[in-house]
């Protein structure tokens, strides 16, 4: 079957760093796929790539999503297409609430006209999922938010804006146990047979309560390694050090 | 990827011209013959032909201001201070000229007036076309009329009041406003009226190479409320045109009064205008602005709180795109014990604009236990504009409470990714920022207005008619 994602060879500098050397990545229709990794691996620039932030220069290899070369898209063109990415510090944008914002990307994600009500009633539905407050949709986003309603405001505007391919990036640090087991509620939500994500994590609390297909190690601007849900839990307990070997 | 050149409005909804079809058109310059000439069209009583002509000598004495923006390409001899329309002020917008009324009928006025005005005055070039009031406010003692007819039917309250705010020396374009002065608006209202709906008064400057010199003066009673709108635009010429228009406000005891005003002059208007209040006991004027247009703006309104208690609220916007200088800002003068003032400023600037934050803080001894706060945010988007605050503070006693913020920065690359990410073009996701940015002001504005602002700014914006 067609992958959802295909990353093939990139490579990818900031500031005339590389960070990303040659990277390959297949993400299918239904996985759940994790990235662990050292500090400065590159898992952030990953993300960043895959979205074509245009801070990132690929220098080699193309990337394809849902059969389509997305390598030099614009950013909007490739939310549209269908991917969504959570950042780990997500922007504040005063004067805008969560609301009127949502309903502003969910047209532009859909290209028609959102429902007021609909979107509405989902939206709360979604927030209240969640345990976010009940004022929080009318708040300006991300204004004067903790850092865990931040976290989970990503996760709400995932399940609102229904991507294909939703790349979680460190959306789980930083968080206490009770937020941390809300957000992975949020993702089974969002988890179906015809979407995919793409966690990047430190920890493996997160992925406790999630089925995961595969487990990807980054080092050094690869993947050095890739094994099934089992080997997070040997990185939690041993660390990176036997794949950095030899590195 | 390459940065989207986020372009200047090129189409403006406010751009368009009617023939430059007058009574009387005065030659351009600026002479004593031209001044009495204005004053004899007028019929005015000698007094106000001695102000005009007082103000004239100033005017040739003062010197261009030293600091701000350059206005040395303002050349009097090219301008015409008065331009009379075909018509005398009308009270049904029907008896009103057809190509006048379609003016201001795109302009929305008499929609407005029919919605949710009190009444409307609308002035075409120098003089008013029309004005209205409702029926239950005369009553009520209210009055709302223009200039010409205030100095005739009401002559004893508008002396009593007239240039004792602004005075004629306070600058050399407020001694040329007093020299050629014509049209604006006249509002009394009485002792414990309020009212409830706004009035509004609409200026449009349609004639080439002329200038706008209307004069507004509003007196607010005892006790009594009033809200009342100004806006003004004007067709886009090639050469200059010139505004020096005078506010007057004075609110009594106990009285309120909120000025809003919203300016979308044209891109070679010089806006050098001049407004002030002088605010009593226990009273308040709040000033709301947006200023947008013209291709250079001067504009500092004032509030001098005479007596305790007093208050003011300063709210304001500025929105300099390209080949504009818009210096704005706020004075206010703590003259009594207890008064407070809030200034919140924003602007934004791009494509080359250059948008400055002035003011002015007063806090004089005798002006014990009084507050004051100021804040100021200025929005670059892109490398090329500018964006300044100019704050002077002079607080001469220690029992007060003052604080103040300035905030300048561009807009975020990484805001605008964020947005991008959740399918928003880059244009999209700029005027999602900026509407934000300028979302405390808009706000403050009456509802139809904020919805009128956030068209401004994604005219400004997105280079097309959205």
């Amino acid at each position: 079957m067609e992958k959802l994602l295909k990353v093939e060879g990139v490579s990818a500098k900031v500031n005339d760093k590389e960070i990303l050397k040659g990277l390959n990545l297949e993400i299918g229709k239904g996985e759940t796929h994790i990235i662990m990794g050292p500090n400065g691996a590159g898992k952030s620039t990953l993300a960043n790539v895959i979205l074509n932030n245009p801070t990132y220069q690929k220098t080699s290899g193309k990337i394809f999503f849902d059969g389509k070369d997305i390598t030099d898209e614009k950013v909007d063109e490739i939310a549209k297409s269908g991917i969504f990415m959570s950042f780990q510090t997500p922007e504040e944008i005063a004067g805008v609430s969560v609301f009127n914002f949502l309903r502003t990307a969910k047209g532009k994600i859909d290209g028609k006209n959102v429902n007021y009500f609909d979107f509405k009633e989902e939206l709360e539905k979604n927030a209240k999922a969640l345990k976010m407050k009940a004022d929080m949709i009318n708040r300006d986003l991300n204004v004067g938010f903790s850092g865990g309603e931040k976290k989970k405001d990503e996760i709400l505007q995932m399940l609102t804006l229904k991507p294909k391919l939703a790349i979680l990036d460190e959306t789980d640090s930083g968080l206490d146990v009770d937020a941390i087991r809300t957000v992975s509620k949020g993702i089974q939500m969002f988890k179906n047979d015809e979407n995919a994500v793409l966690i990047i994590t430190h920890s493996t609390k997160i992925l406790q309560a999630l089925k995961v297909d595969f487990v990807h190690i980054l080092v050094d601007g690869k993947i050095v390694y890739t094994g099934d849900g089992s080997l997070a839990k040997e990185i939690e307990e041993n660390g990176y050090k036997r794949f950095e070997v030899g590195v | 990827m390459p940065k989207t050149k986020v372009e200047d409005v090129n189409q403006n909804f406010y751009d368009f011209k009617n023939a430059d079809n007058f009574e009387f058109k005065m030659d351009k310059g600026l002479s004593e013959e031209i001044v009495r000439e204005i004053s004899s069209k007028k019929n005015e009583p000698d007094w106000v032909i001695e102000i005009r002509l007082k103000a004239l000598e100033i005017y040739q004495k003062l010197e261009l201001p030293v600091w701000g923006p350059d206005l040395s390409e303002l050349n009097m001899d090219e301008i015409s201070t008065y331009v009379k329309p075909k018509t005398e002020m009308k009270e049904k917008w029907e008896d009103v000229p057809e190509e006048i009324k379609d003016t201001f009928d795109k302009l929305g006025i008499p929609k407005a007036e029919h919605e949710y005005l009190a009444g409307v005055g609308a002035q075409y070039d120098s003089e008013v076309v029309y004005h209205s009031i409702k029926e239950e406010l005369l009553k009520q003692g209210v009055i709302y009329t223009d200039i010409d007819s205030a100095i005739r039917d009401y002559p004893e309250i508008f002396r009593e009041y007239f240039t004792k705010c602004v005075p004629l020396s306070e600058h050399k374009f407020i001694a040329l406003h007093y020299a050629v002065f014509s049209g604006g608006s006249f509002v009394y209202v009485p002792k414990g009226v309020k009212l409830e709906m706004p009035l509004q008064s609409y200026f449009r400057l349609n004639s080439p190479e002329s200038g706008q010199f209307e004069h507004t003066l509003i007196i607010v009673d005892e006790g009594a409320s009033l809200q009342f709108i100004e806006g003004c635009s004007a067709p886009k010429y090639n050469k200059v045109n010139l505004h020096a228009g005078c506010v007057e406000l004075f609110v009594k005891e106990g009285g309120y009064l909120r000025y809003s005003t919203i300016e979308n002059w044209s891109k070679n208007m010089l806006n050098l205008n001049t407004k002030k209040a002088i605010v009593e006991k226990d009273a308040q004027v709040d000033w709301v602005s947006g200023s947008f247009g013209s291709k250079i703006s001067m504009l500092y309104p004032m509030s001098v709180l005479k007596g305790e208690n007093a208050k003011t609220e300063y709210t304001g916007i500025s929105f300099a795109g390209k080949g504009q200088n818009l210096d704005t800002g706020f004075k206010v003068a703590h003259l009594a014990p207890n008064t407070s003032s809030v200034i919140n400023s924003r602007s934004i600037s791009k494509n080359g604009g250059i948008a400055t934050y002035r003011s002015l803080v007063s806090i004089l001894p005798n002006a014990t236990g009084s507050k004051c706060s100021v804040t100021c945010d200025g929005l670059m988007l892109d490398d090329i504009s500018r964006s300044d605050t100019i704050p002077v503070n002079n607080v001469e006693t220690c029992d007060v409470e003052f604080s103040h913020e300035a905030k300048v920065g561009k807009i975020s690359d990484e805001a605008i990714f964020y947005l991008m990410t959740r399918g928003l073009s880059e244009e999209d996701a700029k005027a999602m920022i900026v509407r934000g940015f300028a979302n405390p002001i808009s706000k403050e504005f009456p509802i139809e207005y904020a919805v009128e602002m956030n068209r401004l700014i994604n005219l400004e914006l997105e280079g097309s008619i959205g």
